[in-house]
């Protein structure tokens, strides 16, 4: 930790929803001498080993950054989306797959808990996520529901003060280290979307079991999981909102996590920039410098005016969060397009590296692995491409 | 007890360094600034101290400085510290390392302090001057360049590890006093979520040259027994000479050259 | 006020220090122009035999402030000694080593005097009555130019290593005892003690030579290959901040920004890359010897001599025939 500095970038003028206030440049700055110094070193050998970095989880919980969406009353630090998505762009340009399960946590979890939980659930479950005592997970989708969410077959009954759980979720992150899911079941058959209802559900249920661990592409040190409810039961004050609110809450909630995962690609992407940058001031070939061939500029200055629509977008869709207006369209339009420039940066990163951007030994080939899912989960780009045409063209 | 840090903004230590054209100054234009790498220590070790004695010590960050200077005060804020001084007035510009220094004995006199921590030297000017002077300025006992404090069981005393050449040096200190720090004094913590919140409420009181009582001419360049007249690059190495062959032929090679070409053996 | 100039000795453990050879070459310089003399001080418990040699290298006199409560080195002890002697001597300019001893006394001193204080110098000169010297700056990455503007006592600490030590006058200079007014009490910080940690070499500040390693050693153990070299060349070993935080060489061999900044006239740097945290403590050594497997080390931007290679099997080659040119 010698030689970390909170810095301050001096003559840059941007308009009020990019500018950053004091406390939110040293929130960022506290995340880039963390993300440099502590998650980067470990990225490799964690993607490496599938290994999942609970020592991170808890130092980022000691900072304080696994409680930014909650509120102080439950010991969180209230930050909020802005900050939160400054603070992400540095731990996923570090490490993606803790950057996803910090995202995860705090906004598909923790947030869902503070918008839409009684008193007493968030009194039980706040503090403890605040202090990553709890690690927190969602669970929405399901092998038959993807994209159409709404579908969704696990059912949840109501049997005096509690509900019986029945059904299996997919696609999980986290679920093999999560304390707390916010899982979302239908309670009424007979509805679409409004017949289903949002529930946290503690890890150490009965009936509650955990499947095996996803061997996947990329963020193989995050878990991807099935879960398995079998006659699980909960208690009915750990429905968050009421019945049948539970599709309008899950929606909610990813409007933050989107903006979460837009933030991840911004994040991945700039670590293939300064990757890319390194490597073009490094590498010689016919004599030069391939940063002094026009070919490899080009990507260079493309991948940099890319990452910088894409931040300003996912900013302007964090500040209308905190404030809380709307920002369905411009969440997904910022994930959109910032899952799809970071695909592109990735492949041109691997491309600039040439064959040594193919080997396992250099951290390109996992951004490139790793940067993928991020035009799958949280809404494909097919349908946030929907989404954005639906305020365009509704009448 | 009562704590006081000396902290200061200067450019970070990666930035690359270049001259004006009339090498007057360093170009400032995209220089990040930063708290000065020996400060962290003394406001991590202020922090510990009050941590430790659990007993009402305070803990007040104290800079000179333009007004860029109080973002590193509230990063000592954001790190714990309780309260910061932020001493600035435009007749201060130009004033060197012990002129600035007498400015703090005035600020830091009435405060009573116990113990005033700082780095041992800011990496701009390199200067280490003004923990010592300041230490004279207030009339109290002084160790430069602490690795390691001591404290006695009263609080009142403690063996400071300092570093010096070939060596360390047990200095035996009694309060109150100020002290320089070196790296390895402690680890640093990062200022954290709630810190940063926490810090947005801590007061920082202004201070200018009415606040200090000192006349215009004792300060700043007018103050100044010292000014710097200009700058210059290092000297560039004539380019390197890469020795090729077979090892024994380069070793020999080497040998030859750094007695009869460089003259050094 | 006089126009000599006074010298502040480093004696440590009775031992006169070479960087007051240093000061005295420098301050030989000055007063050339300034048309006065060089004068010593020397202050301690037990300081006959330094204050013998002070006397050889003294145009002026030698200041003694001989005191059993300076036996041990404090700050206020000797800042009050030396503040004695300046109101004896009066001189110009006051020379300090800028050592761990010289910038602790020197900026006290300088404080209590109201004069001007300018520390680490790498070149001293006099121009028009004022004091003019360079000094490193921004960790070493540039020089400043500074001129002090007033007509108060000048004082400045030098960088060892950089002048050459001074000649014997062959002449014994005269002694003028001061007494020192501070008592024992009015003290509050004594060194009680005095720890060695480098195992009998000379610290890297004070090395004419350095052989330096980084990382790529792989173990402490194996930096016995680069101390055979060091014990043939009489020299120091380094390290770059990379081996000492992965344990292989301890913090005091550390050369660097967060380390020691050092001067020799030859640093053989062995499988250091070069980065500039380390280049700001070596810079500005006067030869500056490369080995690194990497060809595009940066240290091979700022070395005199590279070369491409493997340490494990050029180094013990060195020595071998250093060894050889040093039996002939």
């Amino acid at each position: 930790m010698s030689g970390r500095r909170i810095a301050h970038i001096r003559g840059e003028k941007m308009s009020a929803y990019f500018d950053l206030s004091e406390e939110e440049r040293l929130i960022q700055q506290t995340a880039r001498d963390f993300a440099d110094s502590e998650v980067a070193p470990m990225a490799a050998e964690n993607d490496a080993n599938g290994q999942f970095p609970r020592g991170l989880v808890e130092k980022l919980a000691k900072l304080g950054f696994m409680g930014m969406l909650i509120p102080e009353q439950y010991g969180g630090s209230n930050a909020g989306n802005f900050a939160l998505v400054l603070a992400l762009e540095e731990i996923n340009r570090a490490c993606a797959s803790t950057g996803v399960t910090m995202s995860v946590h705090n906004s598909l979890a923790s947030s869902p808990i503070v918008g839409f939980a009684n008193e007493e659930t968030k009194k039980k479950y706040l503090p403890k996520m605040a202090k990553g005592e709890l690690l927190g997970a969602y669970a929405l989708s399901e092998a038959s529901a993807g994209s159409d969410a709404a579908s969704l077959q696990a059912r949840a009954v109501k049997d005096g003060n509690e509900y019986v759980l029945n059904g299996t979720k997919s696609w999980i992150t986290s679920g093999a280290e999560a304390d707390l899911f916010v899982v979302m079941l239908r309670t009424d058959p007979s509805e679409r979307a409004k017949g289903i209802s949002a529930f946290a559900v503690e890890r150490d249920t009965n009936g509650f079991s955990v499947g095996k661990k996803e061997n996947k592409l990329g963020l193989r040190a995050s878990s991807t999981v099935q879960l398995i409810f079998e006659d699980a039961r909960v208690p009915a004050e750990n429905m968050l909102g009421s019945e049948g609110e539970g599709f309008k809450i899950a929606m909610w909630t990813l409007d933050g996590g989107r903006i979460g995962i837009g933030t991840q690609a911004v994040g991945i992407a700039q670590a293939c920039l300064d990757a890319s940058v390194s490597y073009a001031k490094e590498r010689e070939q016919f004599g030069k410098l391939i940063g002094e061939f026009q070919a490899i500029q080009w990507k260079i200055a493309d991948m940099a005016m890319n990452i910088e629509a894409a931040r300003l977008m996912i900013y302007r869709a964090a500040r209308l969060r905190d404030r809380k207006e709307p920002h369905t369209k411009e969440a997904a339009m910022a994930k959109l397009f910032a899952s799809e420039m970071a695909n592109r940066a990735a492949r041109e990163a691997v491309q600039i590296y040439g064959g040594a951007g193919y080997l396992k030994d250099s951290s390109v080939e996992r951004y490139f692995r790793d940067v993928r899912i991020t035009e799958i989960y949280e809404g494909t780009s097919e349908i946030h491409r929907i989404v954005i045409s639906r305020f365009l063209l509704k009448n | 007890m009562k704590i006081g840090v000396l902290v200061k903004n200067v450019p970070d230590t990666e930035t690359k360094i270049r001259l004006t054209a009339d090498k007057q100054g360093i170009e400032t234009q995209g220089v990040k600034y930063v708290m000065n790498t020996y400060d962290e220590f003394a406001v991590e070790e202020a922090l510990k101290i009050r941590e430790r004695l659990q007993d009402g010590t305070t803990v007040t960050a104290i800079t000179l400085g333009p007004e860029r200077v109080v973002e590193t005060l509230r990063t000592a804020l954001a790190m714990g510290a309780d309260e910061a001084i932020h001493v600035d007035d435009p007749a201060f510009e130009g004033g060197d390392s012990l002129t600035n220094a007498r400015i703090i004995a005035r600020v830091v006199e009435p405060m009573g302090l116990d113990l005033i921590l700082g780095g041992k030297q800011g990496i701009d000017y390199d200067a280490a001057q003004t923990c010592s002077a300041l230490a004279e300025a207030l009339g109290t006992a002084q160790a430069l360049i602490a690795v390691e404090l001591k404290w006695s069981e009263d609080n009142q005393s403690l063996e400071v590890r300092r570093r010096i050449e070939g060596g360390d040096e047990i200095v035996h200190v009694k309060l109150p006093a100020v002290i320089s720090c070196e790296k390895g004094l402690n680890e640093p913590r990062y200022a954290s979520l709630p810190g940063i919140m926490k810090a947005k409420k801590k007061e920082i009181k202004k201070v200018d040259l009415t606040g200090v009582g000192l006349d215009s001419a004792e300060v700043g360049a007018s103050g100044s027994a010292t000014r710097v007249v200009g700058y210059s690059p290092l000297s560039e190495r004539p380019e390197c000479r890469i020795l090729e062959g077979e090892p024994v032929e380069i070793v020999k090679e080497l040998v030859r050259a750094l007695r009869e070409d460089a003259k050094v053996l | 006020m006089t126009n000599d100039i006074l010298v502040f000795a480093e004696v440590r453990e009775g031992s006169f220090k070479r960087i007051n050879a240093e000061l005295v070459s420098a301050a030989s310089v000055l007063v050339d122009k300034l048309g006065g003399v060089v004068h010593i001080a020397v202050l301690g418990g037990a300081v006959d035999g330094a204050v013998e040699e002070a006397r050889s290298y003294a145009t002026g006199k030698v200041y003694v402030v001989k005191s059993d409560v300076l036996d041990s080195y404090s700050t206020q002890g000797f800042a009050s000694g030396l503040e004695a002697v300046l109101k004896e001597c009066d001189p110009a300019i006051v020379l300090f080593g800028a050592t761990a001893m010289g910038k602790d006394l020197s900026t006290r001193v300088a404080a209590r005097a109201r004069g001007s204080l300018m520390t680490d110098c790498t070149e001293l000169d006099v121009e028009d009555g004022a004091l003019k010297a360079k000094r490193p700056v921004y960790s070493g990455k540039a020089y400043a130019d500074v001129i002090t503007t007033k007509a108060t006592i000048k004082m400045a600490s030098l960088r060892p290593n950089i002048y050459p030590a001074a000649q014997k006058t062959g002449n014994l200079a005269d002694v003028a005892e001061v007494s020192l007014p501070i008592t024992l009490d009015q003290i509050g910080a004594m060194v009680k003690e005095i720890v060695v940690t480098s195992a009998g070499r000379k610290d890297v500040t004070e090395a004419e030579i350095i052989v330096a390693g980084g990382r790529s050693l792989k173990s402490e153990d194996n930096f016995k290959i680069l101390e055979e070299l060091a014990d043939v060349l009489g020299a120091s070993v380094g390290a770059s901040r990379a081996a000492v935080d992965a344990g292989y060489a301890p913090h005091s061999r550390q050369v660097g920004q967060t380390g020691k900044v050092v001067n020799p006239k030859l640093y053989i740097a062995c499988g250091i890359s070069g980065a500039i945290q380390h280049l700001v403590g070596m810079r500005t050594s006067k030869v500056i010897v490369a080995i690194n497997k990497d060809p595009n080390a940066p240290i091979f931007q700022h070395a005199n001599y590279g070369i491409v290679g493997d340490l494990f099997e050029i180094v013990p080659i060195m020595t071998q025939q250093f060894k050889e040119l040093l039996a002939s």
